[in-house]
């Protein structure tokens, strides 16, 4: 059990690709933390540096007290859960487990108990005969899993283990690999494009981009309070609506102007907003957010426009319309009847703005 | 419509299948029919009325017993196979850490380390036997078993380097990344996983490399003097045609005899050896 510190971690390629730059991470002891990001941005070099599969360039890291940079793999104590599985294909489903525990020269009845004690945790009794091309997606998962925590490592390492599953199946590892995780209480590292993942899994989500870390926190501070454009935009689904608007100010309030669109900045961020007076600014809008206009809407929080697209998805109603010059989608009850190119008006909750500098996209 | 299909399929698959099998097959046919032969259907002309060129009337085994009792073709038979056996562990066991190297490991040089071996397989024997010669002499290791065990490698090595890089490079990584997690060396992952994991590609090379090194003939001629220190195919050529005699009989038997054991070898391992050419490795 084990904290692992990650100080100013930085990968160069030697073709002058700048892969990881600066990242800098807290793990605390028990914690399961998700890097997720689009493809390139540097989460699964930097998962292959704390396996010491990749070398560092510059930066440190700790698991507990040890600097481990230089180890070899094999001296880490760190278990990896690898994208295809990577089970050994001569070795049956016993020996793909026993393997780490025979190199690290465990006694043969110690490990013929873990083997057993670890293959019930997973209920994968029934196939420890098996070989691995015997096997369905689900069950190589499973023994890839198995595999891990075998060994009791220190930490263990996901390098997108659940995308090669289809959809039904991913779900339920999903909730599998959390309740195993919640059982045996052992630092994670886990590696996924898939930003609902990241949410169902991460006690703490890091989300990466160009190499970078651009925000550290818990999925709900993620979803709510996202640290830039960025981040806002790549949690959640359907994604974040972005307008570009202008900020005036008239009667003492100020005012976010777009093509159709003049929406009153509410009272609590009248303050940061004052700065981009006269500017330009990106107004964030998640899609639950917005909903038909009632009677209680103010009206300078709503808007008119003429819907594109209905989705009905059953529990929700997906709108897609235009407005302020952007595509934009609404989330809304399924009770609400409209039809495509259909006017209809809209109010969104004046509390779930966002406002992002223009520029640079961080969060004001 | 389904007629024409199945004229179709007659005419564009089995037929040029039944064609190639003929053409592929009507040398081993002609071999075994003539091994069996006695001299005097043999040397029986095309216009004589009784001649029967594709089939034996009276099947004699009178070749194979010349063929044993006057030549030392028991003894080529053993220095063949020792031969062969000796040279094709050699290159394969080098093979095998030169592929996985130029495969793997990342080094300054490795690209055209690679080509450059490649580079040597395409030197042609018949080139490379005259400075062969002058080495094999001046370590006095002619006619010797080691002149051929020694020699054979020098295009076995290539060969074998070659076809086992690439197979190789198709064992995903990952494999030896977990190994190496779990605790195993670089050189443990490679002895432990992908060696075993490369069964098929290895035994393909090893297939080749003992039919090559079976049917060579340069350098067996040239290095080797001695009637009973020769291999099947230069000792059957050079002891059954004498001057201008062919005992054909005998050449037969001698090439039946000798072929006998690369079958042997191939069709225990066909399996091993077709998915090793064509097939690649899931993780």
């Amino acid at each position: 059990m084990a904290n692992v510190s990650i100080r100013n971690l930085n990968k160069n390629y030697e073709n002058g690709f700048h892969a990881v730059k600066d990242v800098n991470l807290e793990i605390r002891d028990k914690e399961f933390v998700v890097l997720v990001g689009p493809s390139g941005c540097g989460k699964t070099t930097t998962l292959r540096m704390v396996a010491g599969l990749e070398e560092i360039t510059s930066g440190q890291i700790r698991i507990g007290a040890r600097v481990i940079n230089d180890l070899p793999p094999m001296d880490r104590d760190i278990a990896m859960v690898f994208q295809n599985y990577a089970l050994y294909p001569h070795k049956s489903v016993y020996q793909n487990m026993a393997f780490g525990l025979q190199m690290r020269k465990y006694p043969a009845d110690e490990i013929r108990k873990r083997v057993r004690d670890t293959a019930e945790i997973l209920g994968i009794e029934s196939l420890l005969e098996r070989k691995p091309r015997q096997l369905s997606g689900g069950q190589r998962q499973r023994v890839a899993v198995g595999r891990a925590i075998v060994r009791h490592p220190q930490v263990f390492l996901f390098d997108e283990p659940l995308s090669n599953l289809d959809a039904m199946l991913r779900v339920q590892m999903r909730v599998e690999l959390k309740s195993l995780h919640e059982r045996l209480e052992t630092t994670a590292i886990y590696v996924t494009h898939d930003q609902v993942e990241a949410m169902t899994l991460g006690d703490r989500v890091v989300v990466m981009k160009d190499g970078r870390v651009q925000q550290v926190g818990e999925p709900l501070e993620l979803y709510g309070s996202p640290a830039n454009k960025f981040v806002a935009g790549f949690i959640g689904s359907p994604a974040m609506n972005f307008v570009n608007v202008s900020i005036s100010d008239s009667g003492g309030s100020l005012w976010a102007n777009a093509e159709g669109l003049r929406l009153k900045v509410p009272p609590e961020l009248v303050e940061r907003v004052r700065t981009q007076v006269g500017g330009r600014t990106t107004l964030g809008v998640r899609p639950e957010a917005l909903h038909p206009r009632t009677g209680a809407d103010p009206a300078e929080c709503c808007f008119e426009t003429t819907v594109n697209v209905v989705e009905p998805l059953g529990n929700e109603i997906l709108i897609n319309f235009r407005a302020g010059g952007a595509p934009m989608v609404a989330r809304v009850d399924p009770a609400v009847r409209v039809k495509a190119h259909e006017t209809i008006r809209l109010a969104l909750d004046p509390k779930r703005l966002h406002f992002f500098d223009e520029a640079s996209g961080t969060a004001i | 419509m389904l007629i024409e299909r199945k004229w179709k399929r007659w005419f564009y698959f089995y037929l040029p299948m039944a064609l190639f099998i003929v053409f592929t097959l009507f040398p081993f046919y002609w071999m075994a029919v003539t091994a069996f032969r006695p001299d005097a259907e043999l040397y029986r002309t095309w216009r004589q009325a009784n001649a029967t060129p594709f089939w034996t009337l009276h099947p004699t085994l009178e070749n194979f017993r010349g063929l044993l009792q006057t030549t030392a073709f028991p003894h080529w038979l053993w220095n063949t196979m020792l031969i062969a056996t000796v040279s094709t562990l050699i290159s394969l066991t080098c093979g095998m850490f030169a592929g996985y190297a130029l495969a793997r490991l990342k080094f300054r040089g490795s690209e055209f380390l690679g080509t450059a071996i490649f580079i040597t397989y395409l030197v042609p024997q018949t080139l490379l036997f005259i400075p062969l010669a002058d080495i094999i002499r001046d370590m006095h290791l002619g006619n010797t078993p080691w002149a051929l065990m020694l020699t054979y490698p020098t295009f076995l090595i290539p060969f074998c380097t070659w076809l086992l890089m690439g197979y190789f490079k198709t064992i995903p990584k990952e494999l030896e990344e977990c190994a190496r997690i779990d605790g195993a060396t670089r050189f443990g992952a490679m002895v432990r996983i992908i060696f075993p994991v490369a069964i098929p590609g290895i035994l393909s090379a090893g297939i080749f490399a003992f039919t090559l090194s079976w049917n060579e003939f340069i350098y067996a001629l040239i290095f080797m003097s001695s009637a009973e220190l020769k291999t099947v195919p230069v000792g059957v050529v050079s002891e059954l045609i004498r001057g201008d005699i062919f005992f054909w009989g005998q050449l037969m038997a001698g090439a039946l005899l000798g072929s006998i054991p690369v079958a042997l070898v191939y069709s225990f391992f066909v399996e091993y050896y077709v998915t090793g050419l064509t097939g690649s490795v899931k993780g």
